[in-house]
């Protein structure tokens, strides 16, 4: 009875979530006395999950996988499951592993308890805490099923290091080829995604119209950060739907989130809230952000933010 | 072309979240319900396909007799008939295996589900449902046309979206951008006549259990009152970001 996890790749490289995966995965194992395994698929970099104490990872390298498609995906993580016995599965929360979690579930039988944001706090039955509510409640869950998949929150339980030493097998599937297919993607190239980032500089209806956004851009730039936007501003068109953050929109679990002029209406911070550390900045000391943020800065953001954006620029000048 | 849109009964978006009963049950106390957001832009999409290319559209909720208000709006915004499995809807496993089971006996060539339910946020229900029937899934859908049996989807991914083609039967989570916020219909007097004579069965529930339960819920700790940083004081803010955040 063994825990495993599908290791997310892009490029052929692992994603940073991975590893925080690979993290947890571990750990779990070691809670049930029993050990980890991953599954990787087109990946390069194997031997570095093993410094988050993964054992055994299998390789599988396959063409009809070289774009996502979930139900392949799926079929994957369910063969390498029965093949190796294993009864608990930790998945990301990023949008392809949420695609395939409930696949993955269907297949199995299996519980699926997303959401998670610790390690159980009993085995039997398996007990975790999750988010519920946008994040703006917390729930005690549990599950007697003999498979338990868990869909573990971003940026929720940290890395925690663990020295191994990496078997790698590579491990053959069966697949038939899906009825769906991607005719084209579109990524805004060079830049961090809402998901994968770890600071995002969020803007709202505050910046009077599009035009202004390279104020945003910029001291995105510099922070290295993903930009994104409140619901108004996507609706209006003034930046596109995928920057939409809230309850519904993207989810934010971040570490820095920095919110100009944006009123903090309780659908936007829910979908925000799990970001360790929020800044505000905006003119109005009444602004409801402000009971929910850590650093605030009351002021017009056409002054505070190309000022922050130069001492920024400084710092990091100071600090590489 | 049968379409059935997956309907959720849940708390409006401005709702205070508070429990009773020894923190075990949501309080529905003062609670508005609505119709899940992510499933108000399916069902918007699905009444765009009636119109534009004819097709017969049923919505489906798992929930007790309190659901029935929400199942009324969907059928005076326009759905042709609406089906009430009548059982409490425990988990999305339990939702799911209600939804697909009435599949197996009524096939649809579109099911609509949304991503996610905004209030347990469970994320499963169309994927399940397509897992069981085994039916081609989209999910987190921003975009689905359909002409001749061939679909064309667009799906929101990390950092930006994917095209994606695929046939009929299909099952999709819904989210924003299936169609425009602009373009969710608020019901009309003529709609909620209308619907007040269109169909509205309960189905008694097919024999699944939940596989999952909620112990007890908890409400996040109250938060530490806002650090403010003048405006003018900018290396006040880069410094606490630095040494007390520590996420510079
Ligand atoms: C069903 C439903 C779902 C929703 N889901 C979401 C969601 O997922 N995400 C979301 O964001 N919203 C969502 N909303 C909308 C939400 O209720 C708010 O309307 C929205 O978040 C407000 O956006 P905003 O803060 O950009 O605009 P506003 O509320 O207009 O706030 C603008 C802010 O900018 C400040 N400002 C103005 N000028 C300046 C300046 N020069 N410098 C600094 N500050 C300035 C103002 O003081 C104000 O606080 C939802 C609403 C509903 C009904």
């Amino acid at each position: 009875m063994a825990v495993i996890t599908y290791i997310e790749s892009s490029n052929g490289k692992i994603k940073k979530s991975g590893f925080e995966l690979a993290s947890y995965a571990s750990e779990l194992a070691k809670q049930m006395n029993s050990s980890a395994i991953a599954v990787t698929i087109n990946c390069s970099n194997i031997k570095e999950i093993g410094k988050y104490g993964i054992e055994k990872v299998l390789k599988i390298n396959n063409d009809l996988l070289n774009e996502f498609n979930a139900k392949l995906y799926s079929d994957v993580i369910v063969q390498a499951s029965n093949n190796f016995d294993c009864n608990r599965i930790v998945l990301s929360s990023s949008s392809d592993s949420k695609y395939l979690a409930p696949l993955v579930a269907a297949k199995l039988e299996a519980s699926y308890l997303n959401n998670v944001i610790s390690l159980p706090s009993n085995l039997n039955p398996l007990t975790v805490k999750r988010t519920a509510f946008t994040n703006k409640a917390f729930s005690d869950c549990c599950s007697s099923s003999a498979k338990i998949i868990i869909g573990l929150s971003n940026n929720s339980f940290g890395l925690v290091e663990n020295s191994v030493s990496v078997i790698e097998e590579d491990f053959k599937v069966n697949l038939v080829n899906s009825n769906l297919s991607v005719k084209s993607t579109e990524k805004s190239s060079g830049k961090v995604s809402i998901a994968d980032a770890d600071i995002v500089v969020s803007a709202g209806r505050g910046m009077k119209g599009p035009e202004n956004w390279n104020l945003i851009e910029d001291l995105a730039n510099t922070l290295g950060a993903a930009t994104a936007c409140s619901k108004p501003v996507s609706d209006m068109g003034w930046r596109p739907h995928s920057e939409h953050v809230g309850q519904t929109g993207k989810p934010v679990a971040t570490n820095l989130y920095i919110a100009i002029g944006i009123s903090g209406a309780i659908q936007h911070l829910a979908g925000i809230n799990s970001s360790k550390i929020k800044v505000v900045i905006n003119n109005d000391p009444e602004a409801p952000f402000f009971k929910a943020a850590d650093y605030g800065i009351v002021g017009d953001a056409f002054e505070v933010v190309p000022k922050l954006n130069e001492k920024l620029k400084e710092f990091k000048l100071q600090n590489s | 072309m049968k379409i059935l849109v997956c309907i959720s009964h849940v708390p409006d978006t401005t709702s205070k979240i508070n429990f009773v009963e020894s923190d075990t049950k949501f309080d529905v106390q003062g609670v508005q319900f609505v119709i899940n957001p992510n499933d108000e832009f399916g069902l918007t999409r699905a009444m765009w396909l009636k119109e534009n290319q004819g097709a017969l559209v049923d919505v489906i909720n798992v929930g007790l007799q309190t659901s029935e208000s929400t199942l009324r709006k969907a059928l005076a915004i326009g759905a042709d008939r609406a089906i009430r499995i009548n059982a409490e809807p425990t988990d999305g496993y339990f939702v799911a295996k209600q939804i697909a089971e009435f599949v197996k006996e009524n096939p649809y060539d579109l099911i609509i589900a949304g991503r996610e339910s905004i209030d347990y946020n469970g994320a499963m229900v169309p994927g399940l449902i397509a897992g069981f029937l085994d039916i081609d899934y989209v999910t987190n859908c921003t975009k689905l046309d359909i002409e001749n049996g061939k679909v064309i989807l667009d799906r929101e991914i990390d950092g930006g979206k994917e095209t994606l083609s695929g046939s009929l039967p299909l099952i999709i989570g819904g989210q924003k951008g299936l169609v425009e916020e602009n373009d969710l219909r608020i019901p009309n007097m003529r709609g909620i006549m209308q619907a007040r004579q269109k169909p509205l069965d309960t189905l008694e529930p097919f024999n699944f259990s939940p596989n999952t339960s909620t112990l007890k819920f908890h409400k996040p700790e109250p938060k530490q009152a806002v650090k403010l940083i003048d405006a003018d004081n900018l290396d006040e803010l880069i410094n606490l970001l630095q040494n007390e955040a520590k996420v510079l």
